[in-house]
């Protein structure tokens, strides 16, 4: 303790000296007891009274601050040299090499290695033990495995109002994307501040869209150019057609002005097959089919209305849902109707009028898909009220086969690109079904529920494997199917070509049949009535029935007598050898060719 | 009589296994990395290495934790294109890729 203060002060200056002294003790206050106040308690016995011995705890939450990580990799060019080894000096590294090369320890290790390692490579060299030894046989495999699916992956439609995923569309090339249009298809119910986006796709990516499309008027089609695949078509809500090109943004590139447009939404755009691959064609429930060229979309190049009564009057024309071209026969095109018929159109026909070639009807609603078969194009299926029905353009008044009625209406259906006997529908109820009718003719061969709500859309990767379908919350299912259902079975392409020439013959027969029974009818009416009914007597089944055993019957009793006739010449003595022999070969070729008539 | 010296014994083996059949590439590198003798380019080399540098460590402590008596004593990874084959020892590596016989 260096630092010391001296304080002075001189004793006068403190004052006056205290005096202490003793004295009694006083009472100062005394307030005695009040028992009137006691009246204003209350006793209270027993006394509850809680008390905790704990230690008191209180309860704080925090939350870090999130921690970024990243994985990253380093690659290295040059390995670890030592400190005094430049590695960009070529003297250095050779120096150094050739000092480990002299080092006892590398010779003795690289002779060792070296031995072990020669025996490998010679037992490598002497049996290929992973050779293949029964490649020579046919890997057919007879997969008795059941038809299975399984959901590969899910889109999910990124805002908030959902809506319908209407249409789909793979990639061209590769088919690692998919772009998908989506809108709200119940007539002005578009809920407000519903998003005009669409998306497309990336197959690896199901978090975000790879790339948004914003068209003014939400899209109902979307179809990627087979040509040029960054080229997309997509038909509007509004009638527009629009066009995208992914390398110049998300903004359409061209529109169709809305004067010459479609009066209702496009429900049907597909590209053709042209030198420039820039032509496409669509159509509408206004009852018109448009061609357009997307280098000068302000108008149509061509359009043509669906009036099947020929008289080209917009006001009977019927309202077209679904658009059909396959590219292998470019003149022709189908549209399916809201009024469940379907309509045969020749584009190079030369007046409007006999655009139309024929229609067929058979279906109770809209057709909502409608497509060639990819291996027999005589042949389309048509998707529409409760059943799908198979068609041939040659059997005009009915289809040639069809599914049973289901129980909930179906939405879109497609044939598989790579099996002619397989395709694929989905319901109103969410399942998609898989139909294999070389496999089973009265059911699916696979029904998967895929999501609780409708399922709206469907499309077919190129390699029959995978398949899309979008549902009514915007939600796109990407599905890859059992190896059963994409590989061509053995003999499939004949059993399905004759199962179609056999339905569509049993339908022409039927069509002659009734055409016959009309004809009756009608001669039935203009003649007299009486008359009509004795000279042809409509023969009923029955009785087609009993005529056809008599003749049977009559040809087999006369077969049997002429045996008969013959045993009893043979039991008879020899005669002249020619004429036996002329005689049996007669008889043979008459027992011949009784024998073929009964079968 | 003249011994030839050790390091033509070395030079003599490599030769031996670079001519047996189907064999594509061979390589000496010490454990820093550093190729020793490469019939390949140095950073390919080098890209081999480090690869192969843990692969034999993992395999190395694989083998000793199933059985601390066991010891690595040879690595073959057979691909679609080629097999590497892997010779360890403690400060060098002998690799070698063939091949394969299909």
């Amino acid at each position: 303790m260096e630092i010391v203060y001296v304080y002075v002060k001189k004793r006068s200056e403190f004052g006056k000296q205290c005096n202490f002294s003793d004295r009694q003790a006083e009472l100062n206050i005394d307030i005695p007891p009040n028992p009137e106040l006691a009246e204003q308690f209350v006793e209270r016995n027993p006394v509850d009274k809680g008390i905790q011995c704990s230690t008191s705890m209180s309860e704080h939450e925090a939350n870090t601050e999130r921690f970024e990580m990243e994985t990253r990799g380093i690659n290295h060019v040059e390995g670890g040299w030592p400190k005094d080894v430049n590695p960009l000096e070529l003297e250095q590294t050779i120096r150094f090499r050739k000092k480990v090369e002299k080092d006892e320890n590398y010779i003795n290790t690289i002779m060792q290695l070296g031995s072990i390692m020669e025996h490998c490579i010679k037992q490598n060299n002497a049996i290929d033990i992973y050779q293949e030894y029964f490649d020579d046989e046919d890997a057919v495999e007879v997969t008795e495995e059941a038809p299975s699916a399984k959901t590969i992956n899910v889109f999910r439609d990124p805002q908030e109002i959902k809506r319908s995923a209407t249409h789909l569309s793979w990639h061209p090339d590769g088919n690692r994307k998919l772009a998908v249009a989506y809108s709200c298809l119940n007539f002005q119910r578009a809920p407000e501040g519903m998003s005009h986006e669409s998306y497309i796709w990336d197959l690896e990516n199901p978090n975000k869209p790879e790339i948004v499309l914003k068209p003014s008027s939400p899209l109902v089609t979307l179809e990627y150019n087979p040509k040029d695949s960054h080229v997309l078509l997509g038909g509007c809500y509004n009638g527009q057609l629009a066009c995208w090109d992914t390398r110049k943004g998300s903004l359409v590139a061209e529109l169709s002005t809305i004067e010459f447009s479609h009066r209702d939404p496009v429900y049907g755009s597909i590209w053709l097959q042209s030198k420039t691959g820039t032509e496409c064609f669509s159509a509408s429930t206004d009852g018109q089919v448009m061609w357009w060229d997307i280098r000068k979309m302000s108008e149509p190049t061509e359009v043509v209305i669906l009036d099947i009564t020929r008289k080209e009057q917009l006001e009977s024309a019927l309202g077209a849902i679904s658009l059909e071209f396959e590219s292998t026969l470019p003149t022709k095109f189908m549209v399916g109707t809201e009024q469940g018929i379907v309509i045969s159109c020749n584009r190079k026909a030369k007046t409007s009028a006999e655009k139309i070639v024929c229609t067929f009807s058979g279906h109770h609603g809209p057709i909502y898909a409608l497509q060639r078969n990819p291996f027999y194009p005589k042949n389309f299926l048509t998707v529409g009220d409760w059943t799908a029905r198979i068609w041939s353009e040659d059997s005009r008044e009915s289809s040639i086969m069809w599914t049973k009625y289901h129980m909930a209406y179906l939405t879109d259906g497609a044939w598989s690109p790579v099996r002619p006997a397989v395709f694929f529908t989905t319901k109103m109820d969410g399942t998609l079904d898989i139909w294999d009718f070389v496999f089973k003719q009265c059911e699916p061969a696979l029904s998967l529920k895929v999501c609780d709500e409708a399922l709206f859309c469907l499309r077919v990767q190129d390699n029959g494997c995978f398949i899309a379908c979008g549902s009514q919350l915007g939600t796109t299912t990407l599905l890859e199917v059992s190896n059963g259902l994409c590989t061509l079975q053995r003999n499939e392409k004949n059993t399905a070509s004759s199962i179609f020439e056999r339905e569509t013959r049993r339908e022409k027969i039927l069509e002659a049949r009734h055409r016959e029974m009309r004809l009756k009818e009608k001669g039935k009416v203009e003649g007299k009535e009486d008359d009509q009914r004795e000279e042809e007597p409509i023969l009923t089944l029955e009785e087609l029935v009993t005529k056809a055993e008599e003749e049977f019957f009559d040809i087999i009793f006369t077969e049997l007598k002429k045996k008969e006739v013959e045993a009893m010449k043979k039991s008879k003595p020899v005669g002249p050898e020619r004429d036996e022999e002329v005689e049996g070969e007669d008889q043979g070729e008459e027992e011949a060719a009784h024998v073929e008539t009964p079968t | 009589f003249l011994h030839p010296p050790p390091s033509w014994d070395v030079e003599e083996t490599l030769k031996r296994l670079q001519s047996q059949k189907r064999v594509q590439v061979i390589m000496v590198v010490n454990t820093e990395g550093i190729p020793i003798k490469s019939t390949m380019d140095n950073p390919t080399t080098t890209q081999y290495a480090n690869l192969m540098h843990n692969f034999i460590l993992k395999a190395w402590s694989t083998v000793r934790e199933i059985d601390p008596q066991n010891d690595l004593t040879f690595l073959q990874i057979r691909s679609k294109k080629n097999e590497i084959m892997i010779a360890p020892d403690k400060n060098y590596f002998l690799i070698v890729i063939q091949d394969p016989t299909e």
